[in-house]
C-alpha cells in the first residue's frame, strides 16, 4: 500500500535513532514487555465511550490552566485598595485575592482566556463525569470486575464537586463569598461539632482572614493530588480489565473487538483531546463565565439577587432551599433539622448510587465477570431505578434555581418550591413506573422483531382482498444481537425443611433478597426473550407474516 | 465524487469482500455468526479518494498552523483594553475573543485532522482480542496464600501477642499527635457567636451616608441598612463584625405592628432587625412595602417584619433577632442593648 515507499532500507549496520533510544529505555525500564501487551491493545468503538475521554481531557486542561493561574493569583485576604486598569473598581477596598483575579482578567494578556478555559473546563469536567457515570450505570458496565473502578469514578465526581467549590470561592467575590457563607451556615448546623469545625476552618469567626489561603491549598494541592491518583488508578483499571463492548456478531464475553491502540485509537483519542480543548478554548473566547468584576468584592452584609452556585452544587442547593425550616430546641441545645436533613440527604443520595453495584450483585447472586454491556431496556428495574435517581437529582436542580425559574417563567416562588418539595418524592416514583413500562415495551418490540421480522413498509394485497404488510426476516447477525442478553430467574428461598424434616430458620436478609430478586426478574419485570423453538415454529409456518 | 470511474479490479466484488446477509442458521438461528466481513471504504479502493483525504488532513493541519500564527499576532497587536461588538454576543474584550477563537481553531483542527486521518486512511479492520479472567488460577492462589502464611509465621506476630498488642497500641495512639497539631487552626467557639458590636448607647449609623440617624430620617415603608457607630470599612476585623452586626431598619405604622414585644422594642414605629438570615446567614435585602415581608435572596426565606419577623415561608427556622432601639438626648437613634439572642444561622449551642 501507500506505506511501501517508506520502508526503503535505511543506512545499513546502524539501527534508526528511535529504535536505539527505545532499546536504551528498554534496558532500564523494560518498556518492550509493557508495549507488547499494550501497543496493539484493542479498544471497542461506540460513541458513548468518548464521554469518559471528555472527562479525562477536561481534567488535563484544568491542571494545565490551573498551574498557569497560580503564577498570578495571590491567595491572600489582606485588604487592599484597587488602583488597577478596571476603572469601575478604582478606589474600592478588596482582598488581594479579588484584586489579583481582576489583574488576571484585565492586566495579564490572555489571563482572562485561561481563567475562562479553567472555569469552563471545570463545568464540563463535572458534567462529563455525570453523563459518563450514567452511561456506565445504564449499560451495567459497573458489574464485576469493575465495581472498584465504579467507586473510583464516583469519588472523582464527589471530589470534583468540592474541588470546583473551593476553586470558585478563591476570587473572594460577592457571589462566591455568599456560597462560602452558606457552607459555614451548613457547618454550624452539625450537632455538637458544628461551631468547632466552623471556627477551625475559618480560623475564627466568619469570614476571618484565612479561608482563601486554606481553600487554596485544598484546591490546588490536596484534592487534585488525590484526584490525579484516582484518575491514574481509573485508567490502569480500564486497561487491565479491557474495555466493555455491546453484544453483536463476533463479540463475546471472552473477547474484545475493536481497533488497535496504535495507530487508530491513538489517533482518534489523541485527536479527541485537541477537539475537546479546541471547543473549550472557543467557548472561553466567546462566552463569559464568572465575570467577578461585575459582581464586586465580598462583603458579608451584601448580596445580589439570583445567587447561584455552579451547576454541580445545584442539587445540594435545591435540597437546602426546599427543606422546611425545622428547628428543635431542647436542654439548651438546638437541632437545626432544616439544614441538617438536607446535608444528610445529600450524602445518602450520592452514596446510594455509589453502592448500587454491590446491591445489584447481591440480588442477582451473580459472581461471574461481565464484559458485554446491557442495553438499558434489558435491565428494566435497574434502568428505572437510575432514571428515578436522575429525576430526583434534576428536580433538586430546579429547586436550586427556584428563584431563576420563578422569575424567568413568571411563576410564584412559593409554587415552584412546593412543586420541588412534592416532586422530590413523587417524581422518582412516577419516573420508575414509566421507565419500567417503556423498557418492557421495548423488550416486547425486540421480541416481535425477532419472531416476525422487520416491518418493511411494503403493503401487499392478497388475491382475496386482504392487505398485509410484508415483514422482512432479520439476518442472523441481528437475531443474535437481539437475543444475546441473559435473563435471570428470580431467586427463590430454598426448601425450609431439610431432608430430615428439620425446619431451618429463614433469615430476614434471605427473604429480602428473594423479594428484591422477584421485583427485578419476576414476570412483571421482564419479557421472556424469544426462544429458538418459538422462532422456528413461526418461521416454518406457511405464509405467516 | 462519483465512484463510477473506479478501476474494476479494486471494487469490493472483485476482491471477494461482498457482504450479503446470510440467511439464518438452520440449527440455531440465534447463534453468533462471528465477526462480519470487513467492508471497504472508498479510500481503500480508490487511491484518488485516499489522496483527497490526505489533502483534507494536511489542510486541517495547515489551518492549525495559521491559527497559531493568528494567536500570536492577536496577542501582540490587540490592545488589552479594546472592546468590540460581536453580534449576537454584545460588547466583549477583543483580545479575549481573538485569542479564544484562534487557540480554539488551532487546537480543533489538529484534532479534526487526526480523527479524519484515523477514520479514512488508517486500517478500519476490526480485530478481536482475547480476554483472560481477572482471577488468578487456583495454583497461583494457593501459592500466594501459602507464601503469606509462611511470611506471617516467620514474623512470629501470631505467637508473640505482646509485640502485636503494643504495636497496635502505638499505631493507634500515634495519629493523636496529628489531631493535636490541628488545634490552632482556630479559636474555640466560646460565646463568640452570641455577641455583636451592639451595646447600650451605640448609635445607629446609616450604611450609605455614614451618619447617625434621627427618627425623622426614616420614612414609612423605607428600608435602611445600618451599622453600629465606630465601625469603619477600613477597620481590621470589619468583615467579621459587619457579618454579625448588620442591621435593617424599617418604619411601620405603630398600629400595624402585631407583635407586642416588637412594638415595645421599636421607636415611633421604627423597628431594627438583624440583616443576617437565620437560615444560613445570607444578608436579607429584599423588602416588600405593602406586606412588610422581607425576603432573603439566597434561599427565599420570608419574614413578616410586622409580626416579630416570624418566618412565613422558606427554610429559615426562627425569626430574625430584633434590636431594641430608642433615641438619645440629642435625638439620634441608638441601641438599648445588644441582640438578646445570637444572630445568623442556628447552631448546636444556641438553645
Amino acid at each position: 500500500m501507500s506505506t511501501a515507499a517508506n520502508d526503503a532500507p535505511r543506512s545499513r549496520g546502524k539501527a534508526p535513532a528511535g529504535e536505539r533510544v527505545a532499546d536504551w529505555a528498554d534496558g532500564r525500564l523494560g518498556i518492550y514487555s509493557l508495549a507488547k501487551a499494550n501497543m496493539r491493545k484493542i479498544f471497542p468503538d461506540h460513541w458513548s465511550f468518548m464521554l469518559g475521554e471528555v472527562c479525562l481531557y477536561s481534567f488535563i486542561i484544568i491542571i494545565l490552566t490551573g498551574v498557569y493561574l497560580t503564577l498570578f493569583f495571590h491567595p491572600s485576604m489582606n485588604e487592599v485598595t484597587y488602583h488597577g486598569s478596571y476603572v469601575p473598581m478604582q478606589g474600592q477596598l478588596m482582598s488581594e485575592a479579588y484584586k489579583s483575579t481582576l489583574d488576571i482578567s484585565f492586566d495579564v494578556r490572555g489571563g482572562l482566556l485561561i481563567r475562562q478555559i479553567h472555569h469552563w473546563a471545570a463545568i464540563i469536567f463535572l458534567a462529563g463525569m455525570f453523563v459518563h457515570m450514567m452511561r456506565v450505570f445504564f449499560t451495567g458496565a459497573f458489574r464485576k470486575p469493575r465495581e472498584i473502578n465504579w467507586l473510583f469514578g464516583f469519588l472523582l465526581f464527589v471530589l470534583g464537586m468540592f474541588t470546583g467549590f473551593t476553586g470558585y470561592s478563591l476570587p473572594d467575590d460577592l457571589l462566591s463569598g455568599t456560597g462560602v457563607r452558606f457552607t459555614q451556615g451548613a457547618i454550624l448546623s452539625m450537632p455538637i461539632v458544628g461551631t468547632y469545625i466552623s471556627m477551625f476552618l475559618f480560623g475564627g469567626e466568619f469570614p476571618g482572614t484565612d479561608f482563601v489561603a486554606r481553600f487554596y491549598s485544598i484546591h490546588i494541592l490536596l484534592l487534585p493530588g488525590i484526584m490525579l491518583g484516582l484518575v491514574v488508578g481509573h485508567l490502569i483499571l480500564v486497561f487491565y480489565h479491557k474495555h466493555t463492548q455491546f453484544a453483536g456478531p463476533g463479540k463475546t464475553n471472552k473477547n474484545v473487538v475493536g481497533m488497535p491502540l496504535l495507530p487508530v485509537y491513538m489517533a482518534k483519542a489523541g485527536g479527541f483531546f485537541f477537539l475537546v480543548f479546541g471547543v473549550i478554548a472557543a467557548i472561553a473566547g466567546i462566552v463569559s463565565v464568572n465575570p467577578i468584576w461585575a459582581i464586586g468584592p465580598y462583603r458579608p452584609d451584601q448580596v445580589s439577587t439570583g445567587a447561584q452556585p455552579d451547576w454541580y452544587m445545584g442539587f445540594a442547593e435545591g435540597l437546602v432551599r426546599a427543606m422546611p425550616g425545622w428547628e428543635i430546641n431542647f436542654w439548651g441545645h438546638t437541632l437545626v433539622l432544616g439544614v441538617l436533613i438536607p446535608l444528610v440527604i445529600f450524602g445518602v443520595f450520592l452514596a446510594l448510587i455509589a453502592v448500587y453495584p454491590f446491591i445489584e450483585s447481591w440480588v442477582t447472586g451473580d459472581k461471574r465477570e461481565h464484559h458485554i454491556l446491557d442495553r438499558p431496556r434489558n435491565a428494566p428495574t435497574r434502568t428505572a431505578f437510575g432514571v428515578a435517581w436522575v429525576t430526583a437529582y434534576m428536580i433538586m436542580l430546579i429547586g436550586g434555581g427556584n428563584d431563576i425559574v420563578a422569575t424567568h417563567f413568571h411563576l410564584s416562588i412559593n409554587a415552584v418550591t412546593w412543586f420541588v418539595r412534592i416532586g422530590f418524592f413523587l417524581g422518582p416514583v412516577l419516573a420508575f413506573i414509566v421507565t419500567k413500562r417503556i423498557c418492557l415495551g421495548l423488550q416486547r418490540r425486540d421480541k416481535e422483531k425477532v419472531l416476525h421480522g422487520r416491518e418493511s413498509g411494503i403493503i401487499k394485497r392478497l388475491p382475496h382482498g386482504e392487505f398485509i404488510e410484508v415483514h422482512e426476516p432479520l439476518s442472523q447477525e441481528q437475531l443474535h444481537t437481539l437475543t444475546a442478553h441473559e435473563q435471570y430467574e428470580p431467586a427463590e428461598i430454598g426448601p425450609t425443611v431439610d431432608e430430615n424434616g428439620v425446619e431451618r430458620k429463614v433469615k430476614g436478609s434471605e427473604k429480602l433478597r428473594a423479594k428484591l430478586s422477584g421485583a427485578y426478574f419476576g414476570e412483571e419485570s421482564q419479557i421472556p426473550k424469544p426462544t429458538v423453538e418459538e422462532y422456528k415454529e413461526i418461521t416454518s409456518g406457511h405464509g405467516h407474516h | 465524487m462519483s465512484s463510477q470511474d473506479i478501476p474494476e479490479e479494486t471494487l469490493p466484488a472483485e476482491r471477494g469482500g461482498t457482504h450479503v446477509p446470510k440467511p439464518a442458521d438452520d440449527k440455531n438461528p440465534f447463534a453468533d455468526p462471528g465477526l462480519p466481513p470487513h467492508e471497504h471504504r472508498i479510500q481503500d479502493i480508490d487511491e484518488r479518494a485516499a489522496k483527497r483525504s490526505e489533502r483534507t488532513v494536511a489542510l486541517l493541519f495547515t489551518v492549525s498552523m495559521l491559527a497559531t500564527i493568528g494567536f500570536i499576532a492577536s496577542f501582540v497587536a490587540i490592545p488589552q483594553d479594546k472592546s468590540i461588538y460581536v453580534f449576537p454576543i454584545g460588547h466583549i474584550s477583543a483580545m479575549n475573543f481573538a485569542l479564544g477563537l484562534t487557540l480554539g481553531v488551532a487546537l480543533f483542527t489538529i484534532g479534526a485532522g487526526a480523527v479524519h486521518w484515523a477514520r479514512t486512511l488508517m486500517s478500519d479492520e476490526e480485530v478481536a482480542d482475547e480476554r483472560h479472567p481477572i482471577e488468578a488460577s487456583p495454583e497461583t492462589r494457593a501459592k500466594v496464600h501459602a507464601d503469606f502464611k509462611q511470611g506471617a509465621k516467620e514474623s512470629v506476630i501470631g505467637r508473640r501477642k505482646l509485640i502485636r498488642n503494643t504495636m497496635l497500641g502505638a499505631l493507634t495512639l500515634m495519629p493523636l499527635s496529628g489531631v493535636f497539631l490541628l488545634r490552632d487552626l482556630g479559636p474555640l467557639p466560646g460565646t463568640k457567636l452570641r455577641h455583636t458590636l451592639w451595646s447600650k448607647g451605640k448609635l445607629l449609623v446609616n450604611m450609605n451616608t455614614n451618619e447617625p440617624m434621627r427618627p425623622s430620617d426614616i420614612g414609612v415603608g423605607s428600608l435602611t441598612f445600618a451599622k453600629p457607630e465606630g465601625l469603619e470599612e477600613h477597620d481590621e476585623g470589619f468583615q467579621n463584625e459587619i457579618a454579625k452586626a448588620a442591621l435593617m431598619i424599617i418604619r411601620l405604622e405603630p398600629d400595624s405592628i402585631k407583635d407586642k414585644q416588637e412594638l415595645e422594642w421599636s421607636h415611633e414605629g421604627i423597628v431594627a432587625y438583624s440583616k443576617i438570615c437565620t437560615h444560613v446567614g445570607c444578608p436579607i435585602s429584599l423588602y416588600e412595602q405593602q406586606t412588610h415581608h422581607a425576603l432573603c435572596p439566597c434561599h427565599q426565606s420570608t419574614f413578616d417584619l410586622a409580626d416579630g419577623a416570624r418566618v412565613i415561608f422558606g427554610p429559615a427556622g426562627h425569626p430574625l433577632p430584633q434590636l431594641r432601639i430608642g433615641v438619645n438626648d440629642e435625638g439620634y437613634l441608638e441601641a438599648l442593648s445588644d441582640f438578646d439572642e445570637p444572630v445568623g444561622p442556628a447552631f448546636w449551642e444556641r438553645g
